[in-house]
Parts: C-alpha cells; structure tokens; sequence
C-alpha cells in the first residue's frame, strides 16, 4: 500500500549542547522571564543564589508567555550570557 | 508533419453514428483511432484500445468524439461532438452522407464519477511531491496509529487516488504554500492540507474551509503556538457561517455542538491533524495541556443564521450574508447554561450573565473571551423583546461589571482572584470585544451554552480570526 506522507518531512538537525560552564565565578547568567505571574519569584531566588555563587546576572523578559522569544531577544541573550536559565511556570 | 487522433468509444450514440465516415477520413490522412472501451470499434480502421485511459486522460479528453490535429507532435486543434462543417473544414474532406450536420457527443469514460482522480495518481504522479511511503500491513487502518498520524481514532489511509479526489475541491496548485505550521513552524503546502484531510475523513467539498481554517489559525494574532503549547484546555473552535456551510451540509441544529454529522465533525478534526503531523504538535511534546478537552478532536459547527432574527458573527465582523466565511476561536469545552422559566429578556439576560460569570474562575476577569451560543427557544425571547444581538451583548457586559472586592485574593475564603489592591475598583468579566454571540441548536430547549475562551485570550494570546471562504 503507497500512501502519502502527511507531516512535514522535516528531519531533524541533531546538535549537540554547548559545554557545560565549570565554575559561575565570573559568568554571566541570563535569567529570562516569560511573563507569566511569579516567575519574577523564583528569578529573584535564583539571582540571590547565582550572586552568592559569584556570577553575574542579567535579566530579561518576554513580552508575553504565549509567543516565542523574539529573534532580537535570543539573539541578545546569546550574544551577552555565558548561559541562560529560564522561567517556565507560574 | 500533420496528424490526427480521434478519441471515441462504441457506448457513445454519435460515436456509432459516424463509425462509417472514420475510414474515409483515415484514407485521406494519418490517422490514429483511439477508442476507450473496444479494441474492434470503430471497424475497418486500426485502432488503439485505451483500456486503461492513459492516452484519453493525457490528452484531456473530456468529450467523444474529439478529433486533435498534432502538427510536429504538438497539438495544433481539436473538435468534438459531431458538427459536418466543422469536420469538413478541419479535415477538406466532403462527406457523402445524410448523416445529420450536428450532434453532441457524449461524456469521455475519463470523466466518470471518481476516475479523474484514479487517473491523476496512476498516469499524473508528478502533480503530488509529498513524500510515498509504502506499507505491507495487514490492515491498513493499523498504519495512522503505527505512525503516529492519529489523533486517538482511526484515520482513512491518505493513498495518492484519494488526496487526488481531495484536491479536486480546490483550484488551488497542490505546491502552494500556505504559511507555516507552529510548533515546529514547517511549511505548509496545500497539498499537506488534502493529505490531513483526507486522514479525517473529509469530503472534497469542505477542502476550501479546512484550508480557509488553516490560514486563519496561522495568523499571527490566532498564536496557535501558545494555544497549543498551553497548560489551559483550550484548542481551536472553527464557527462557519454562509452559504457553503448549508451547501456542504452542516449542522447549525439539533445537537450543532455534538457528534453525527460528517462535515462538522472532520473539518475541525482535518485542521487539528494538521498542527499533529505538519506542526508537529502532539499531547505530551509541545502540547503540554493539563486536562485538554474533547474539543480538541475536533470542535466546528455553523451558525444558524437562516433563522435568527440577528445579524450573524460573519456579518458583525464585516462580512456579506452571501459570505462564507470561518471564524477561529481558542475555545475550551462548552459549559450548558439551563433557564427554562425567563421569559423576558431581562431575566434571561441575567440567566446569561450568570454563567458568564463564572468561566474560568468567579473571579477571573478580562482573561478568557467567551461565545455565548444561543438556542432558539432562548433566541425567541429576546426577538419577542425585541432585543438585538448588540442590545444582549451590551447588557451583559453591563451586568458583568464586577466589585473589586468580590475578586480579590482572599474574598470568599478563596486564596485565588485578582492583587488585593484592586478591591475599590469595578472591572468588567470580558474584555472589549472579548464576549460573542452566536445562534445555533435545535427548536426545542430553553437551554443555551458558554464556550469559554483561552485564560490567554486578547492581544497578550489568542484574539479570533474570521476568514472568507475563496471558492474560485
């Protein structure tokens, strides 16, 4: 029986993660909040910790929780972050 | 170099009729008979039996007799039917006969119901680019599950014959795409529309709504990536309205929100399949909904806008009754809302506003849109009032403005609501905009019901879209 292919045929790309960071001392986290309520929360007591642990934070957010991360955000967290955490949930 | 071909078939009464000119003209020139349902018709002349239609359906015949002139192996001109003149002319023969100077010809065998499709997938591969799979299953409805096409139920094997049939509903060109699919934004083409329709059962006739459905999903105010991606139960609800929803048969009726009727039922599921198998959204990947809905297999009906006293969704939205048109809608379920004593519009209104109220949460305010979808029997109070549709929505709005305190953090003894600061405030249930009405349902039964809306809904999420139907 042919039958036609009804998805999008994508393959997809495998790739590997980055290195893992060895120390925080010195690094810079990005800590990104989609916008959905107390995420601010735990970005707060990540940000405390991450500090105690001798990183650097910066802080963004999305404009809203229901879109993807516009490509100038991405690119800006990917340009200025050694590694970035990520606020899902409220 | 000049030659003729001449398509006919022995079951074709002007066929048989000028079966004794056929070797004069083959006389006079080179000639090939080509003939759909005999190796021996027409006699006295060799002919070439096109058992299978190749050569009828490459050369478009949709009429027999056809007579084309190839000069150069290109086709120069064609006749059909039988018209002595124009023969005559064509060929610069004069006919010696009392035959009479017209008649009609008959239907090409290519243009039986159903054959154009068969043909198309045998003789016309080209025209498909989607990737063929071949399966050696011993049941052909176990391969949508063993792929994971499926939406939990079975669906109809997408052979090449029937996504050929499918997209004989459309003018469209298979290759043209449409936009791209969230979550994994893949292009969609309409030929991956057919093919997903075709999975869910669709009829040929309701292609143009799944496609019309599709596009207004993908419009970025829609977000169909978040509605999907959601922990909330929401999923797209499409609402037909016009004429093509009554010309292909859909429910506005008795049990317009429930099972039975095929076009309601697969046009919202085709659309569903698609953001599955082109999107690649699937319950447990980037669907991440806590509870879902049974929505989400598929959810679509019509507005029964022949018998309302109200102007319709499609034309509050700016559309023409003689419109087709589908509105998109991240809906939840529906929730029944029973009032079987008002029978004045204000008592009725406040019945609405009530169960209004309550979606989502009591206390959630300007967070979900809602459709409100009124029976007739409900409708009847209103038009006996002489309420509009504007006039209920307005009320409404205005019963539905709620006390701050009522909704703040901790009123009632419940933890949930809105920043406690806001309790000497007065906000409304919806926002702009955020309440619709439509009519829909079976003549008797004081009952309405509330689709509630994404908790996202508005410009911060999901707004709904409303699309024309393009037939042509």
């Amino acid at each position: 029986m042919e039958l036609l292919d009804p998805t999008s045929e994508l393959q997809p790309e495998g790739r590997q993660p980055l290195p893992r960071l060895n120390a925080l001392v010195g690094k810079t986290i990005g800590l990104l909040d989609i916008a959905k309520p107390r995420g601010d929360v735990f970005i707060d007591r990540i940000e405390d910790l991450l500090l105690q642990h001798g990183a650097k934070t910066k802080r963004f957010k999305k404009p809203t929780f229901t879109r993807v991360a516009p490509d100038a955000l991405r690119q800006e967290i990917a340009g200025s972050c050694d590694a970035v955490l990520e606020a899902l949930a409220d | 170099m000049t030659e003729l071909k001449l398509v006919m078939k022995q079951g074709c009464e002007t066929c048989l009729m000028i079966e004794p000119l056929v070797p004069q003209i083959a006389k006079a020139h080179k000639l090939e008979v080509i003939c759909q349902d005999s190796s021996s018709f027409p006699a006295n002349v060799p002919v070439t039996f096109d058992e299978s239609l190749e050569q009828s359906f490459k050369l478009n015949i949709e009429i027999v007799p056809t007579l084309i002139v190839m000069r150069d192996g290109q086709e120069s001109s064609r006749i059909f039917g039988w018209d002595e003149t124009a023969w005559s002319g064509l060929l610069g023969i004069e006919f010696d006969t009392d035959l009479p100077k017209f008649r009609p010809g008959c239907g090409s065998m290519t243009h039986d119901p159903g054959r154009q499709a068969e043909l198309a997938a045998r003789f016309a591969p080209e025209r498909l680019r989607s990737r063929r799979l071949n399966f050696d299953h011993a049941d052909e409805l176990e391969v949508g599950f063993d792929q994971g096409w499926s939406d939990g139920l079975p669906v109809v094997p997408p052979t090449p014959e029937r996504v050929m049939r499918m997209l004989e509903g459309t003018h469209r060109e298979p290759a043209e795409v449409i936009g791209r699919v969230p979550p994994d934004y893949a292009v969609c083409t309409i030929e991956k529309v057919a093919i997903n329709a075709v999975l869910a059962g669709c009829l040929p006739e309701y292609l143009p709504v799944v496609i019309t459905a599709v596009e207004a999903v993908l419009e970025d105010q829609f977000c169909m990536h978040g509605l999907l991606a959601t922990t909330y139960f929401s999923g797209p609800l499409l609402i037909v309205n016009g004429p093509l929803s009554r010309s292909i048969g859909m429910n506005s009726g008795g049990n317009a929100l429930g099972q039975g009727n095929r076009a309601n039922a697969t046009i919202g599921r085709a659309l569903q399949l698609l953001i599955r198998n082109v999107g690649g959204g699937k319950p447990g990947g980037v669907d991440r909904a806590a509870l879902g809905n049974p929505g989400k297999y598929t959810f679509c009906f019509a507005e029964d806008e022949v018998n309302s006293c109200w102007d319709s969704l499609s034309i509050e939205r700016g559309f023409s009754k003689e419109t087709s048109t589908v509105t998109v809608f991240a809906a939840d379920g529906m929730q029944g809302l029973v009032d079987q004593k008002s029978r004045t519009p204000e008592s009725l209104c406040r019945s609405f506003a009530s169960g209004l109220r309550v979606i989502g949460h009591p206390k959630m305010v300007m967070g979900s849109d809602a459709f409100l979808v009124v029976s007739p029997e409900h409708e009847r109070v209103f038009r006996e009032g002489g309420w509009s549709k504007q006039e209920l929505k307005s009320r409404l709005l205005e019963l539905l403005m709620i006390p701050g305190e009522e909704l703040i953090q901790g009123a009632g003894g419940i933890s949930e609501g809105i920043p406690v600061g806001l309790s000497d405030r007065i906000l409304c249930k919806f926002r702009p905009d955020g309440l619709n009405i439509v009519r829909a349902g079976g003549s008797a039964g004081l009952f309405s019901a509330i689709i509630a809306g994404w908790g996202a809904s508005g410009s911060m999420g999901s707004v709904p879209v409303t699309r024309e139907i393009v037939l042509a």
